[in-house]
Order: C-alpha cells, then sequence, then structure tokens
C-alpha cells in the first residue's frame, strides 16, 4: 500500500529560513540545509521549500540553495514560491529539485501548467491553490490568499489536472494558522473530483488533525510549517498514532 | 584506506540524454564516496566499470533522444552492470504504452498504464517485496522507497522485486548483468542508498 505522506514546510528568504525554528540542536538556526537534513532523519516523507524572498538575486540564490539541499539530503524535495517560467523550473530541476510548485503564475497563465507537464513530465509539476470561503463559495486567492479572484476553487482543480499538473497542493486560507485542522469537506470533494494526488495544507494544529485529514478530507499527504517548526509536534509521534489509527505509514 | 581507494579509482558513468533530474543520482553517489560521470559518449560509456541510466519524463520523447545519438543500439550491447532507474528501467523493457514506443528490449516484458480507477502518478513511499537479487543484500522484506510514476512493468520472469499498488507489480527488474528499478533509489533515504552501494559494489 502506497503511504500517506507528511511533509514540513520551509519559507525560504533570500536563502535563508525564516519562520523562527525551535530546535536546539541546530548549529545555525536559519541554515535551510541543516534543518532539512533534520526534518529527512526524523522520519518527514519529503519537504518543501517556499521561497518568499522578493530580490533580483532571487533566483541564483534559490538555485545554489537547491543544490545545497540536494547534495545533502536523501529524500524527495518540491521548491515553490514566483516561479513563473518554463526556464524557472529548468534551473531548479537542473540544479536537484525533485518537483517545482506553480501558484499565482498559473492562475494568470493556465497555459504555463500545460507546457510545464510537456516539458518535464507531470509528475514535477505540482500546482498549489490557496483559496478561502466568501459568501459560503470556495474562491481561489493570489498572493498568499490576501488577492481574490472569481475564479471557483472546485472548477480550477478540474482544471489544473486537465492541463497536467502531478499533484495538487490546497491551502484553505481560513484554515491556516488557526491550528483548528484542515479544511477536510473541501478536501474531501477535491480528492473525489481528480485523480491525481492532493496535499492538505493549513490548520495543523494536533496530531489529530493530520488524521482526520486524511481519513475524513481523503488527502494522499498533509503539508505543515510551525507545529513542526516549534516542535509542537514530532514527526515520529505523529506516524505512531497515525499507525495506531490504521493510517498507512512510512515508519 | 584501501575501500576509499578502489572507490575513487571505480569509474561510474551516469548516461546524459537531456532526461530529467541527473544530478540526484550524482550527489547519490557522492555522499556514498563515490564519483558519477555525466556523460553521452559512446567510448566513455563502453570504458565505465558501472553504468547508470537515468530517466524522468515521458518514454517516447526519452526514447527518440536515445535514438538520435545511438545510444539505442549501445546499451544492450554494454558488458558491466547496468541500473536502469525509473523511466531508464522501463525504456530497457519491450514495449512502452506510454506514446507506444518501441524500449530497448532488454527485459522482455511490456509497461503499462495503471488502472483509471486508482491515483495517478503512483506518488510517494511504498513497500518492496519478495526480494531476489545482490543488489537488495542487506535490505529487509517490505521496506519502504519513494516512487514517481504513471506506467508500470507487470510482474515476468525477470523479476526481482514487486510492489502493490492496486496490482503487484515489477518494482525491480534483473537481467544478466542489466538491473533495473522502477523507484528511485537516489530519493528513498538509508535503504536507497544501501541499494544504490550493493550496485556499485558488483
Amino acid at each position: 500500500m502506497l503511504t500517506k505522506r507528511i511533509i514540513p514546510c520551509l519559507d525560504i528568504k533570500d536563502g535563508r529560513t525564516v519562520k523562527g525554528v525551535n530546535f536546539v540542536s541546530l548549529r545555525d538556526a536559519g541554515d535551510p540545509v541543516e534543518l532539512a537534513e533534520i526534518y529527512s532523519k526524523s522520519g518527514a516523507d519529503e519537504l518543501v521549500f517556499l521561497d518568499i524572498s522578493a530580490t533580483e538575486e532571487k533566483r541564483k540564490t534559490l538555485a545554489e540553495l537547491v543544490r545545497k539541499v540536494a547534495a545533502t539530503v536523501n529524500i524527495p524535495f518540491t521548491v515553490g514560491g514566483g516561479i513563473s517560467s518554463v526556464e524557472d523550473v529548468d534551473v531548479l530541476l537542473q540544479n536537484g529539485a525533485d518537483k517545482v510548485s506553480i501558484n499565482s503564475a498559473a492562475v494568470k497563465n493556465p497555459e504555463l501548467i500545460n507546457e510545464l507537464a510537456a516539458k518535464f513530465g507531470r509528475q514535477c509539476i505540482v500546482v498549489a491553490i490557496d483559496a478561502r470561503q466568501v459568501q459560503g463559495k470556495w474562491l481561489v486567492h493570489l498572493v498568499g490568499g490576501k488577492v481574490p479572484t472569481e475564479i471557483d476553487l472546485f472548477d480550477w482543480v478540474k482544471e489544473v489536472e486537465e492541463r497536467g499538473a502531478g499533484e495538487i497542493l490546497f491551502t484553505s486560507m481560513d484554515h491556516d494558522g488557526t491550528k483548528a485542522g484542515f479544511a477536510n469537506e473541501a478536501l474531501a470533494k477535491i480528492s473525489d473530483m481528480v485523480s491525481i494526488p492532493v496535499i492538505a495544507s493549513g490548520g495543523a494544529g494536533d496530531k489529530e488533525h493530520f488524521c482526520d485529514a486524511f481519513t475524513k478530507g481523503k488527502a494522499d499527504a498533509a503539508l505543515a510549517a510551525s507545529v513542526f517548526h516549534f516542535k509542537e509536534i514530532e514527526i515520529r509521534d505523529l506516524k505512531q498514532k497515525m499507525k495506531e489509527k490504521g493510517i498507512e505509514v512510512r515508519m | 584506506m584501501s575501500i576509499e581507494k578502489s572507490k575513487a579509482s571505480e569509474k561510474i558513468v551516469i548516461i546524459d540524454y537531456g532526461a530529467g533530474n541527473i544530478q540526484s543520482i550524482k550527489f547519490a553517489l557522492e555522499r556514498l564516496g563515490y564519483t558519477g560521470v555525466l556523460s553521452s559518449d559512446a567510448e566513455e560509456i563502453k570504458s565505465a566499470d558501472k553504468v547508470i541510466f537515468p530517466g524522468v519524463g515521458e518514454a517516447s520523447s526519452a526514447m527518440k533522444k536515445l535514438k538520435s545519438t545511438g545510444l539505442d543500439t549501445l546499451i544492450p550491447q554494454l558488458k558491466q552492470p547496468v541500473l536502469g532507474i525509473c523511466l531508464g528501467m522501463q525504456l530497457m523493457c519491450n514495449w512502452s504504452e506510454e506514446g507506444d514506443t518501441e524500449g530497448l528490449g532488454i527485459f522482455d516484458v511490456d509497461v503499462i498504464h495503471f488502472e483509471k480507477t486508482l491515483k495517478v502518478p503512483h506518488i510517494g513511499w511504498n513497500r518492496i517485496k519478495e526480494l531476489k537479487s545482490d543488489i537488495f543484500e542487506g535490505i529487509a522484506e517490505q521496506e519502504f522507497v519513494y516512487l514517481v510514476h504513471s506506467f508500470y512493468a507487470p510482474v515476468c520472469s525477470e523479476t526481482i522485486a514487486k510492489c502493490d499498488y492496486g496490482v503487484n507489480y515489477s518494482s525491480a527488474l534483473q537481467k544478466n548483468n542489466f538491473y533495473g528499478v522502477q523507484f528511485h533509489p537516489e530519493k528513498s533515504s538509508e535503504a536507497g542508498e544501501k541499494i544504490l552501494k550493493n550496485f556499485l559494489k558488483i
């Protein structure tokens, strides 16, 4: 059986991790490579690096970081944040990224998904979707959930699959940061609609929330940042809990 | 000391035909203390002690690239241990449903698409079982490996490991000096590194 995946997400700015982390064992709390290595050894199934820097040097810095991570870490990792062209993706994959995640660029130019899937194969193209409910309707949002669009979440989900997305990373902006659990109802609907894997994001607060995302939300993977960075949840303990609940997991 | 010396003198060529993420394989070899050379040159490939045949992407376009460089005739003639990874393994088979493309014909099996009822690509960690090859020495039955693929080789007489995703299929194949793994050993944590190491020690 294919196992459900647990994915810590590292926010990166100018080659350094941004959100505070609480790892006593870290020599350098801002070093993403060291943090990535610790996560890979503590049972993470994959890693996601989300680059939020906005400098002109961004591309070069990120490519260098990707190279260092690929040289060090022996599990797969995805890189996202501001990726908007075939060239962007090419550089990241050439430097050792396994997958890339595209978000706003795909909404602005949906054809980009087709181009990337055709050139690199759909298996390495993750389409990230940020959405929140506006008057009872799930709408796609841009710029980290700040800018609403008129696009219906579920229409967009269907479209990105048809265009060649290999996976969908769905973040509910209504749940993100609340630590009250994932958007399981919307997740389950998405998961039932598509035949590609769905990664749940936004709302993780305790171990039970992850279990619910897999059982109620029918997610294939779950992503979180702060609960792991601040050691509120140890990945090994989480996986033990999942196993006890009968969820297939890699121990 | 002597082990390090033999590692350094071992010539490992990773076939570079413009398909996918080969940097990761090079890095994985470096973590094991080996050096991998990326090459598409026939003489360089022929002179290697070990050859790694990677591949990520689409089968028919990858096969076209192999044909345009003559690698399609070279690879089946190689005498040293050859390890095909993921699409590399699939291209070593007779035929692939992906793009209806002829393969290198090393493994006597056709590559087909997973059932439509399953989530495809098959992405993530799954178990390998019924292991029977020296490349799995020290690897436990039901060990986890990382996979990303939509097509698979059914179980056949050359199967040396199986995986279960809706169906039991070939997670690894072997024929004489040719080995193929559907999973990514370079991304399969310690177990993957052990399998790579076993291959390099053949």
